[in-house]
């Protein structure tokens, strides 16, 4: 039985509208030209294919739904009151695999140590065995490198062949669509003839399909990245993340945008004493700090939230509100930069000739702003979009830790670095929870920095007649 | 120039009177003290004696905009609206919710803070020009090029990681310095030096990326051209002509956030343990103690504006050329 969340909603909602948009910028030659570079750029097509990654498995977390029960008695079906995603079915091991408590990365014994019973009956002090990290081995002090090379090997193989077996899809599809062979097409990209660098794609797919074969086969026997105080597993946490991540990044532009838009054009176009109000208005809302801002109003949702409990049927639900929420105050925050730059572009662009004809020949203000200042200050919008995604995937973690970012019951990188980093202290230090958590966040943030710089080059008209 | 200024002055007078009624809606309007004070007894078993009781401590149990039940000014002066938020505006905070005066507090937690955040400003800005200057003058060699590349992967590192990860090397593994704490004699130098190091190293790739960008737009213009065809070594070039006129638009910029240094950092001010206005404003947030939060919130944007009134005359001094309307 599907569960739809407001932010899943709003998800697809937003591949939607990224959809859309790739059809009409495909059909406007001033748009594609651009993307057409972004397009021809290693490094930029290396980071979107890490990226797709992510977007993958955050797509696969925002399919939510109540799995059916198994033991449900024939006749109508009986769901299970918790709400799980797709990829929590196909996590499902990693889900249910959890320890007592912390555990190192491939261990197969227990961090700290324990009373055990011997089976004659004695008592020793000594670091137990983990319920299921390695429980396949015998004797793990001699079986359990030559175990993990080998399964490490074995997950390699896999990864080759499911990446050769991608590769070959790929290169069929181009070779059909110039109308080639098979032959020629592997010819022409390992001589790098072709305007995309696919050798960059490949590789780089490669790259990610083997580790990550390779780690999905692992963790089906240890706990690859350790497991943390009440013993999940860090890797199925740090997966979860992703889509607290890419949610954050992404929804905060998509809730500001239609403000930003209308407002800076309206300001720019009009003038007068509309620009004076919409100027007042971003004037003040930038100038108050925005961790304060931030922090004032979840102060306020939790008041609203404690004192109306009854309106909130589900911990998920009251979570996914409490994101939702955070995106619209970081959406009114990132709001004022947005709107300043279309205000000004637009106060250029009013003088522009085709606007002055449009105007002449008595078109009304909301065709000449929809269909003569709004194609023409999108790039401006495509660079903001890009330009604020890492900086607000990167600020999670830094409200996280102020207690006014996501619900702490959402899994999120931000809420298991706060709640690993006292962890330091101990003796020896439990690392891998706040190591997994920055690598996972650096594989997110590093594309998305590399590629806004591809499409900042790309659109940005002053740095393209620098270079011409 | 002064009747510039003044105008300034007066045209941030709306704004904060706009601040002043967001924070003011936000925390009496969309909540009334009777939800806070429930919230903060413990929600559904408040008998309203408690809440009633809360509340006149606090002073929240006046009517919020017009008092009818007395005479004169005072219909007006006797509200929530002038106490709480009218009085600000002379920097009069009030009490905060557990009963301290928010602006002694604030008088007392200031000087920490700026012990942080002024070496930090400082020594960072020597650092990034430094390394700027050294990408600009090596330009489309491979030192740039890696450069830039790790600078943006430095970008990419959460502020999180630099700090926990200094206070675990330097002040874990090696033992150099305490891992957080703050004196307030002289010894203050031990506790200051991690989260100044922190600090810098945690701004490195944005500003030096920012500021080589800088350098070399100053490098393509005409003045350096001239200067090359009169024969001037490269090194002569670089410290006369480009870092001097590469520094006017960083300076410029950096005048804005000086008067935010009061405020501090937070994270950085919470983690090391430092007694500034940032951790303050971190215990308020996490003591849900209203009256604090509001007070930053409104010092915070005073001080904003007032860089931004700054930064404008900065222009002026620094470029005769911009003529002040």
């Amino acid at each position: 039985m599907p569960v739809i969340f407001i932010t899943d909603f709003l998800v697809f909602f937003l591949v939607f509208m990224v959809g859309v948009f790739i059809w009409y910028s495909r059909r406007h030659e001033h748009l594609h030209a651009p993307w057409r570079q972004v397009r021809e750029n290693p490094l930029a097509m290396a980071a979107s294919v890490l990226l797709g990654f992510y977007v993958l498995v955050g797509l696969l977390d925002s399919l939510h739904f109540h799995p059916r029960l198994k033991e449900a008695p024939t006749g109508a079906p009986a769901y299970s009151a918790e709400i799980a995603s797709v990829l929590d079915v196909l996590a499902e091991g990693l889900r249910q695999r959890v320890e007592k408590t912390y555990s190192a990365p491939f261990a197969t014994h227990a961090y700290a140590r324990e009373v055990i019973d011997l089976p004659d009956g004695r008592q020793v002090r000594d670091y137990p065995r983990l319920r299921y990290g390695g429980r396949h081995l015998d004797d793990p002090a001699a079986e359990w490198l030559p175990d993990i090379l080998k399964k490490t090997l074995t997950g390699i193989v896999l990864g080759t062949l499911l990446w050769l077996g991608c590769c070959a899809v790929i290169i069929a599809g181009l070779a059909a669509r110039r109308r080639g062979t098979f032959r020629s097409e592997i010819e022409g990209i390992l001589r790098r003839q072709r305007p995309t660098p696919w050798h960059v794609i490949l590789a780089t797919l490669g790259g990610l399909l083997i580790t990550g074969t390779a780690l999905v086969y692992l963790s089906g026997y240890y706990h690859v990245l350790g497991t943390d105080k009440v013993g999940q597993d860090v890797f199925y946490q740090s997966l979860k993340g992703v889509r607290t991540g890419l949610l954050i990044g992404t929804l905060t532009t998509l809730v500001m945008l239609p403000f930003a838009l209308v407002l800076g054009i309206m300001a720019g176009y009009f003038r007068g004493w509309v620009d004076d109000v919409i100027q007042y208005l971003y004037t003040t809302l930038n100038s108050i700090p925005g961790v304060l801002l931030i922090a004032a109003a979840i102060l306020m949702l939790e008041v609203y939230m404690t004192n109306h409990a009854e309106d909130f049927t589900s911990i998920e639900q009251r979570a996914d509100l409490r994101l939702l929420f955070l995106c619209m105050i970081l959406g009114i925050m990132s709001w004022t930069g947005l709107c300043r730059l279309l205000r000004g572009e637009t106060l250029k662009l009013g003088e522009v000739d085709f606007v002055l004809a449009a105007r002449a020949f008595g078109v009304d203000h909301v065709t000449i702003m929809l269909r003569h200042l709004m194609p023409n200050v999108m790039h401006i919008v495509m660079i903001t979009i890009v330009l604020d995604f890492s900086g607000l995937v990167l600020a999670e973690a830094v409200l996280a830790y102020i207690n006014i970012g996501v619900d702490p019951t959402m899994a999120s990188w931000g809420n298991m670095i706060n709640s690993a980093r006292l962890e330091m202290a101990r003796e020896p230090v439990v690392w891998w929870s706040l190591s997994a958590a920055f690598i996972f966040m650096l594989g997110l943030v590093l594309p998305a920095n590399l590629f806004a710089d591809a499409v900042r080059d790309a659109f940005d008209p002053r740095i393209r007649t620098l270079t011409a | 120039m002064i009747n510039y200024v003044i105008r300034r002055v007066l045209y941030a007078i709306p704004i904060l009177i706009g601040i002043n009624v967001i924070t003011f809606v936000l925390f009496f309007v969309v909540n009334t003290p009777d939800d806070i004070a429930r919230m903060q007894l413990g929600q559904k078993r408040v008998t309203p004696e408690a809440v009633e009781k809360w509340k006149s401590e606090r002073g929240y149990d006046r009517p919020v905009l017009w008092n009818s039940g007395v005479e004169g000014v005072r219909k007006f002066t006797d509200t929530i609206f002038f106490r709480n938020s009218v009085r600000l505006f002379v920097f009069d905070f009030g009490q905060s919710d557990s009963g301290r005066d928010i602006g002694y507090d604030i008088s007392q937690r200031m000087w920490p803070s700026l012990a942080i955040t002024v070496p930090t400003l400082l020594l960072g800005l020597l650092t990034y020009i430094s390394f700027a200057l050294l990408l600009a003058f090596f330009r489309a060699s491979y030192i740039d090029i890696w450069g830039v590349v790790i600078c943006v992967v430095l970008m990419s590192i959460s502020s999180m990681f630099y700090i926990i990860g200094g206070q675990f090397v330097i002040g874990k593994l090696f033992h150099l310095v305490p891992i957080s704490g703050y004196d307030t004699s002289f010894d203050a130098v031990k506790f200051v030096a991690l989260p100044v190091i922190v600090g810098i190293v945690g701004g490195l790739g944005s500003s030096t990326r920012w500021y080589r960008t800088i350098f070399l737009e100053e490098m393509n213009k005409d003045f350096v051209r001239t200067a090359r065809a009169k024969g001037l070594p490269e090194k002569l070039i670089l410290y006369r002509h480009v870092l001097r006129n590469g520094l006017i638009p960083i300076l410029t910029g950096v005048v804005v956030i000086l008067p935010m240094l009061f405020i501090g950092s937070l994270i950085t001010e919470s983690f090391f343990a430092i007694p500034g206005l940032g951790s303050y404003t971190i215990d308020a947030i996490n003591n849900q103690d209203f009256a604090i939060v509001r007070s930053m919130v409104f010092l915070g944007s005073v001080l904003y504006i007032a860089g931004l009134i700054l930064t404008d005359i900065s222009y002026t001094i620094a470029d005769p050329r911009i003529r002040l309307e």
